[in-house]
């Protein structure tokens, strides 16, 4: 078990080869938004981890419908894991998002609906973390996990709407949005594809994260069992 | 023609905190990893000496 198996050293190198060459194509390939200048390129990476984000916070909320229908604790680990790789990616498109705010809307930070929303919902998912913590039993743990990582998932359709739903000054690249946002660009066909590329080489980051802390998870429960099997 | 606006110092900014916050992730992955590892082998080294206490008196005799 503390071999890494073969295929996951493959999907490894896969998704930092597709890493690298978005980041390439980030650098070298997509071109100089023409009012924003090269800030405009934290685009690509800020709404890949945000889609990233988004991803393991729904796939957490299915794990949490099949732990509750089968109760393997297997499907915990995988709702735990997508979620804690779902939380540093948010964390990356917050940070990144303020990066490309400061100089476009002239300030870090707003109260915007976007912003707000996704905030919210890294909140709520920090507040998962913290109160798995503070339950002891496993099975308990679980379950409260599960349900809790259902009803957390309303906020990332809110999070994705807000933008959609509300009058903001964030942009809508994909799509239409408010006519009043600022920062809001046309997207040539490098730029779409740079996009694109970014979008996949962080879904195969996530994959590989994935089963890296899936392995860790499982580890973990091993060590609980030994120590629960000690102490009795 | 008007130029774009100067934000290289953004940029760089942005792209550090992407590749820092990923390498930060990789590393706490790795070191919890290790700790564990670590847990695993003192555990079951106890559990075979709760098992087997014999083992363990026989170890420490001169």
């Amino acid at each position: 078990m503390s071999t890494t198996p073969r295929a996951l050293v493959v999907l490894d190198v896969i998704a930092g080869l597709a890493l690298a060459v978005a980041a390439g194509m980030v650098f070298f390939y997509a071109p100089l938004e023409r009012v924003m200048g090269a800030v405009q390129k934290v685009f690509y990476f800020h709404v890949a981890a945000g889609w990233v984000g988004m991803l393991g916070f729904g796939l957490a909320a299915v794990a949490g419908i099949i732990y509750l229908m089968r109760r393997r604790s297997r499907w915990d680990l995988l709702g735990v894991a997508a979620i804690e790789i779902g939380l540093v990616f948010t964390l990356i498109n917050v940070v990144t998002g303020m990066i490309w705010a400061r100089p476009v809307w002239n300030t870090w930070w707003t109260w915007d609906p976007r912003l707000t929303t996704a905030t919210i919902m890294e909140l709520v998912y920090i507040a998962y973390l913290m109160l798995r913590q503070g339950i002891e039993d496993p099975e308990r743990r679980a379950r409260f996990g599960a349900v809790y990582a259902i009803v957390g998932f309303l906020s990332v359709p809110l999070t994705f709407f807000s933008i959609r739903i509300f009058r903001t000054i964030h942009p809508v690249v994909l799509g239409s949005g408010d006519p009043t946002a600022t920062g809001a660009f046309s997207m040539t066909p490098r730029m779409t594809q740079t996009l694109m590329v970014s979008l996949v080489a962080f879904s195969l980051l996530f994959v590989a994260l994935l089963w890296h802390r899936l392995r860790l998870g499982e580890l973990g429960e091993r060590v609980e069992q030994l120590r629960l099997k000690l102490q009795s | 023609m008007e130029q774009p606006a100067n934000t290289f110092t953004y940029f760089i900014a942005g792209y550090a905190v992407i590749f820092g916050a990923m390498l930060i992730y990789l590393v706490s992955l790795v070191v919890r990893w290790h700790h564990l590892r670590q847990d695993e082998a003192l555990l079951t080294q106890l559990e075979a000496e709760k098992a087997n206490p014999q083992a363990r008196d026989q170890a420490f005799s001169p």
